[in-house]
C-alpha cells in the first residue's frame, strides 16, 4: 500500500505502508517531522495528521481513548487523527495525510 | 543566587536512567544530584505513559511507567540523591579548577567535576498553539499576555480571559478564575472534554449561570501592539470568525518535549543527540557525559535498557575522574559485603 503525506512545507511524499504498521512509523521512517514522543502509546498527540480526500470516512473511528488524547493535539480539524493509531492495510491504499503544526 | 552546591555528580534528568545513575554512582560512594523541569521523578515513564505497561525490562515481564520509577526510586534510596525539581538546567561552565559549574533557571548553582546529562529528547515543555507572533504576548507580566500556567490567580482579576483546551488544566482553570475575572471564554476543538466529569458538571454550570462562555472554536490570531494583547480573533466549527476583547490568552495543551539550553552547552549535537563512546557513554568534552534517549552512537537502541547499561559503564569512568588517586575494584551486590553495606541489607 501508498501512503501520500503532506509535510508541514507543502511537499508530497509518497511512502510504502508495511501491513499492520501504524502510519506514524511510517512517516517517521521515511524521515517526516514526526515526533511521536510517546513511541506510539497514544499519550501524547505529538504524531497529529489530517486525513484528506474523503480517506478520513474510510477509516476506522477513533478509539475513545484517542478522542480524548486528540484534546492535547493543536489546531485540531474534523478530519484530525493521531498517526500512531491508523494502522496501515491493503484497504488503505492510496490514503492521504498531512503532517499537522508543531 | 544561592550559594554553590558542591558534589561529585550532577544528573541532568530525573527519568528512569538518571535514576538509575545514582544506584551506579552510589555503589562506588559517588554522590549525586538530580535536576529535572518536571515537578516529580520519572520523565517520560510518568509525564507520558505512567499507566501504561511496559514489556522489555529484564526481569519484569509487565510494569507501567510510574511502577518502574516507584521500583527504582526504592533502589536508590540508600544512596540519598538530592533533587531539585520544577528546575531547568540552563547554563554550564567550565571552572578554573576543572569542575564543571551547572545553573538552573531557578538559579541553582551545583558544582561537580562530572556532569551527566540524561535529558532523554529534552525539556519538558508547554505545547504552544500555532497562532501567528503568539512569542511575542509571552512573559509580558501577570495576568496580561499569553500564559501557559497561572502563577498568580489575583493578576487575572477583572480581566477578559480566553481559555483554550479540553483536558483538566484548562477545565480547571476555567472553574478558578471564572469568579475573579471580568470575562471568560472558553474555546475548545469539540463540545466534548477530556477532563475529569465533576470539572465537566462545573463548568457546565458556571456557562448556565452566564459567568463563562463556551465555543466550539480555536484562536486563530492575536492582537495587540508592543507585546500588550488586545484580543484575539476565534474561528467556529463553521469557519466562521469572529473577534473577542482579551487581556489574556491561557492555552493548556500539555507538554511537549523540547531540546532547550542543552544545545548551547557545546557539547557537537549531531541531529538533537549528544555524540558518545561507547567505553564510557563520554561526550566530546571530557567530563561530560550523556546516557539514555539523548545520546548516540553506533547500533544505539532508545531502550530503557540500554540506558541501565550506559549508567553503569558511565559510573566507572566518573569515579576516576571524581577520586583520581583512589583504586577502583569491581564488585558484586551479591558478594560485596561493602556494597550490602551501602545497600543497608548487611546481615
Amino acid at each position: 500500500m501508498k501512503i501520500f503525506a503532506t509535510d508541514r512545507k507543502g511537499a508530497e511524499h509518497v511512502i510504502e505502508g508495511r501491513d499492520g504498521w501504524s502510519v506514524m512509523e511510517m512517516l517517521r521512517d521515511a524521515g517526516l517531522p514526526v515526533a511521536a514522543e510517546c513511541g506510539g502509546a497514544c499519550a501524547c498527540a505529538t504524531c497529529h495528521v489530517y486525513v484528506n480526500d474523503g480517506w478520513y470516512e474510510k477509516l476506522s473511528p477513533p478509539s475513545d481513548a484517542e478522542v480524548d488524547m486528540l484534546d492535547m493535539a493543536l489546531a485540531v480539524e474534523p478530519n484530525s487523527r493521531l498517526s500512531c493509531q491508523i494502522v496501515c492495510a491493503e484497504a488503505l491504499d492510496g490514503i492521504k495525510v498531512t503532517v499537522a503544526p508543531e | 543566587m544561592s550559594t554553590p552546591i558542591e558534589t561529585d555528580v550532577v544528573i541532568v534528568g530525573a527519568g528512569p536512567i538518571g535514576l538509575f545513575a545514582v544506584f551506579e554512582l552510589g555503589l562506588l560512594d559517588l554522590k549525586a544530584h538530580l535536576v529535572d523541569i518536571l515537578d516529580r521523578p520519572g520523565g517520560q515513564c510518568t509525564e507520558l505513559y505512567p499507566e501504561k505497561p511496559i514489556y522489555d525490562i529484564p526481569g519484569l515481564p509487565i510494569v507501567t511507567g510510574q511502577e518502574l520509577t516507584n521500583k527504582l526510586l526504592d533502589q536508590i534510596k540508600p544512596f540519598g540523591a538530592q533533587y531539585h525539581f520544577n528546575e531547568m538546567a540552563s547554563g554550564l561552565e567550565k571552572l578554573a579548577d576543572g569542575r564543571w559549574r551547572l545553573k538552573t533557571d531557578a538559579g541553582t548553582e551545583l558544582v561537580a567535576p562530572v556532569i551527566v546529562i540524561a535529558a532523554g529528547g529534552g525539556s519538558f515543555v508547554p505545547k504552544r498553539p500555532p497562532v501567528p507572533h503568539i512569542e511575542a504576548y509571552e512573559n509580558r507580566g501577570d495576568g496580561v499576555g499569553v500564559h501557559y500556567a497561572v502563577r498568580k490567580m489575583e493578576a487575572f482579576r477583572g480581566k477578559n480571559i480566553v481559555i483554550a483546551g479540553g483536558g483538566d488544566s484548562a477545565l480547571d482553570w476555567t472553574i478558578n478564575l471564572a469568579p475573579l475575572a471580568k470575562s471568560l471564554t472558553l474555546v475548545h476543538h469539540r463540545d466534548g472534554f477530556r477532563a475529569a466529569q465533576h470539572s465537566v458538571n462545573q463548568m457546565r454550570e458556571l456557562e448556565r449561570e452566564g459567568r463563562v462562555k463556551f465555543h466550539v472554536a480555536s484562536v486563530k490570531q492575536l492582537h495587540g501592539e508592543h507585546g500588550k494583547l488586545t484580543g484575539v480573533t476565534l474561528s467556529g466549527a463553521d469557519k466562521k470568525e469572529w473577534q473577542l476583547e482579551t487581556d489574556a490568552f491561557l492555552p493548556f495543551f500539555g507538554l511537549t518535549i523540547k531540546l532547550g539550553p542543552i544545545a548551547e552547552f557545546g557539547l557537537n549535537l549531531h541531529e538533537n543527540l549528544i555524540p558518545v563512546d561507547t567505553a564510557r557513554f563520554e561526550s566530546m568534552t571530557p567530563g561530560i557525559f550523556a546516557i539514555g534517549d539523548i545520546n548516540s552512537y553506533p547500533g544505539k537502541l532508545k531502550l530503557i535498557l540500554s540506558g541501565f547499561h550506559e549508567a553503569a559503564l558511565m559510573a566507572q569512568a566518573a569515579f576516576h575522574i571524581c577520586r583520581p588517586n583512589e583504586k577502583l575494584r569491581f564488585q558484586y551486590t551479591t558478594s560485596s559485603s561493602s556494597l550490602q553495606k551501602k545497600l543497608g541489607v548487611h546481615a
